[in-house]
């Protein structure tokens, strides 16, 4: 509402400007607002001109209060259709009637004030989004600049596992988190998290739990009490309805053993050989309340295992039809075999496929998997990255003594255009023979209706031969040096040559079990000494 | 490589026996090998090993010339071999049995 002055009738000059008006001569009438739906503003509207308080006739609360503040005349400033505003006018100083010319005047002057009235409020509209869209822009920007200085800058790197990540964010900065935290003696501490709300609050908090979760972790081997010791600090000082979804896992990286409790975070999923399982533990979000406990669950991850912790912005994110990508989708996108390495692209692929690219995100998406590698893989980690691994044969020999010089042949052939010089070749023969009669003799039992079988790949730096029998749980022996004399002497049995023989023949030699499947992996290096 | 049994012949000379092996060498030519080196060992002088002819050699291969070359050196008979292939020659250095028995280049080396 626009003020106005009122004269005193006492009044004997008036000065035009406020701050030159003494205040015994004049009175600023306070502002008074016509409420929306008031008749007095549908008076106004349609009078399009000044209107005599004294005239009006209405149920109107808003006039009680004109006429308390002495107002005699309204000018209704319109544009558009739109009451924006009135000017009130108390009486004249020369304590004359406003005549026709002053009704006339100021009708003009109104039909003038009011289209700028109209630019200067949105003007003032324009200015105040700007600014609020400045400020939600800065707190964006300190909310990222926060989550990105803590979360990791390193994966870690870990004989035998492979650990990738994966952190976007919205647009309007969630609370997601993810760290690693070394706790020495092969132990790897895993955290995945998620607090509930926005931009910079939620950062702060993720920063406080991030820290707490840091200090605690050390001080216990069990994950579940982790949780709890950061559960009873961070109740006090949460603020009123955020709360923090985390699952922390420590993975003993010797034993492949993952020990993990959760506080109401997504479920881990595990790729095995089987399929994939959830990794059920239970337990409510951390700040919610105080003494709260957590249930602590272990699992053994086997060579190939691919562990896929995830946050809520991947199965709560919509298609354009409004439906939730959802768990059932993300369990099977994880069940699928790829190729090694590429989980994190193929969840975010099968993503954006369901959200469409160029849809805005609707909230962070976090992805941390944690893959125990096959003693394959490390093997062909060994060689260039790069260099892509070319199936040469696969095939399988039925376990009947001296079948291992079928293999023989069968591998000799395979690598035969490799070029590996001659003594090279001639040496993984040897191994690969004395690998495939182990695998009759030992792994299969000289049962000849199991197979052995054998895989041969290469890749530019190296040839691979994997040969598997059915003795999984047979556990082998160490390789020692054969005591030749000893032999000799008769005092040992002149046997014993075949491990021996394998590991000195070639490069690397690895063994591993997988759910009774005993594999033995040899490796020559395409170029060496000989 | 054909998998090919494994065959054996002596020859008896003035200056000791040849064992002329053939084919596979592995646990299955034990019984042979013995025969052979009960036979050899029937003339004086040096027992030379010929691997001229042989195409594999396998661990229990290996285990049955160690247990040939046992009865040897119980007998305190010297025993050497030739006609190794530079593969089963290295075979026999990583195994040590060439630092009990001569690896000659080929016959005339040694008898």
């Amino acid at each position: 509402m626009v003020q106005l002055r009122k004269r005193r009738k006492t009044d004997e000059t008036v000065e035009t400007a406020p701050s030159a008006v003494p205040e015994s001569v004049t009175q600023v009438i306070d502002p008074v607002a016509i409420p929306a739906g008031d008749p007095l503003e549908t008076v106004l509207l349609s009078t399009g001109g000044p209107v005599e308080v004294a005239d009006l006739e209405l149920e109107s609360e808003a006039i009680s209060e004109i006429r308390d503040a002495g107002v005699e005349l309204i000018v209704p400033l319109v544009g558009q259709g739109e009451l924006l505003g009135a000017l009130y006018l108390g009486h004249r100083l020369s304590d004359q009637p406003y005549s026709t010319d002053d009704r006339h005047l100021l009708g003009s002057l109104a039909s003038q004030v009011a289209p700028a009235m109209k630019v200067a409020q949105l003007v003032r509209e324009q200015q105040a989004e700007a600014k609020e869209r400045e400020r939600i822009q800065q707190e964006m920007e300190v909310a990222a600049l926060i989550q990105q200085t803590l979360l990791p800058k390193e994966l870690p790197s870990i004989p035998g596992w492979k650990v990738d990540a994966f952190y976007r964010p919205a647009r309007a900065v969630g609370g997601d988190f993810y760290d690693f935290i070394d706790l020495g003696r092969g132990r790897l501490g895993v955290v995945i998290g998620d607090v509930t709300d926005k931009g910079v609050p939620a950062a702060l908090v993720m920063a406080t739990c991030r820290s707490m979760l840091r200090a605690a972790a050390p001080r216990h081997s069990s994950p579940s009490a982790v949780l709890m010791e950061v559960n009873e600090a961070i109740v006090p000082e949460i603020p009123p309805a955020m709360f923090v979804t985390c699952l922390y896992a420590i993975i003993d990286t010797g034993a492949g053993e993952v020990v993990f409790a959760n506080a109401g975070h997504n479920l881990p999923y595990v790729r095995t050989a089987e399929g994939v399982i959830e990794l059920r533990a239970t337990g409510m979000p951390l700040g919610l309340m105080p003494e709260m406990t957590y249930d602590e669950k272990v699992y053994r991850m086997d060579s190939g295992d691919v562990m896929v912790l995830t946050s809520d912005g991947i199965t709560e994110a919509h298609n354009p039809d409004r439906e939730m990508y959802g768990f059932g989708r993300l369990m099977g996108r994880v069940a699928k075999r790829g190729k090694d390495g590429d989980m994190v692209n193929a969840i975010v692929g099968d993503l954006e496929d369901w959200t469409g690219v160029e849809v805005e995100q609707e909230d962070d998406i976090t992805i941390v998997v944690v893959r125990r590698t096959s003693s394959a893989e490390d093997a062909a980690s060994a060689f260039s990255p790069d260099s892509r691994e070319e199936l040469l044969a696969s095939f399988a020999v039925s376990s009947i003594e001296g079948n291992e010089v079928l293999a023989i042949a069968r591998v000799a052939e395979a690598v035969g255009s490799l070029g590996l010089g001659g003594l090279r070749l001639e040496r993984l023969k040897t191994a690969v023979g004395e690998t495939v009669m182990n695998a009759i003799e030992h792994g299969n039992e000289n049962d000849s209706s199991l197979d052995v079988n054998v895989e041969v790949k290469a890749t530019a730096a190296a040839v691979r031969i994997r040969v598997s029998d059915h003795g999984g749980d047979k556990v082998i022996p160490d390789v020692e040096t054969p005591d030749l004399e000893a032999k000799l002497a008769g005092e040992q049995t002149p046997r014993g040559w075949g491990l021996f023989l394998i590991e000195k023949m070639v490069d690397e030699v690895r063994i591993e079990n997988q759910d009774g499947t005993h594999i033995v992996e040899l490796v020559m290096n395409r170029k060496g000494d000989a | 490589m054909s998998g090919q049994g494994f065959e054996v012949v002596v020859n008896q000379t003035k200056k000791g026996s040849i064992i002329k092996l053939s084919g596979t060498v592995n646990r299955a030519a034990k019984g042979k090998l013995e025969a052979a080196y009960e036979l050899a060992s029937t003339t004086d002088g040096q027992i030379l090993l010929d691997f001229r002819q042989v195409e594999y050699i396998n661990s229990t291969g290996i285990a049955v010339i160690v247990g040939v070359l046992a009865k040897a050196r119980a007998a305190d008979r010297d025993i050497g071999a030739f006609g190794l292939t530079e593969h089963y020659r290295e075979v026999f250095e990583i195994t040590r049995l060439s630092d009990f028995m001569h690896i000659y280049e080929d016959a005339k080396a040694g008898n």
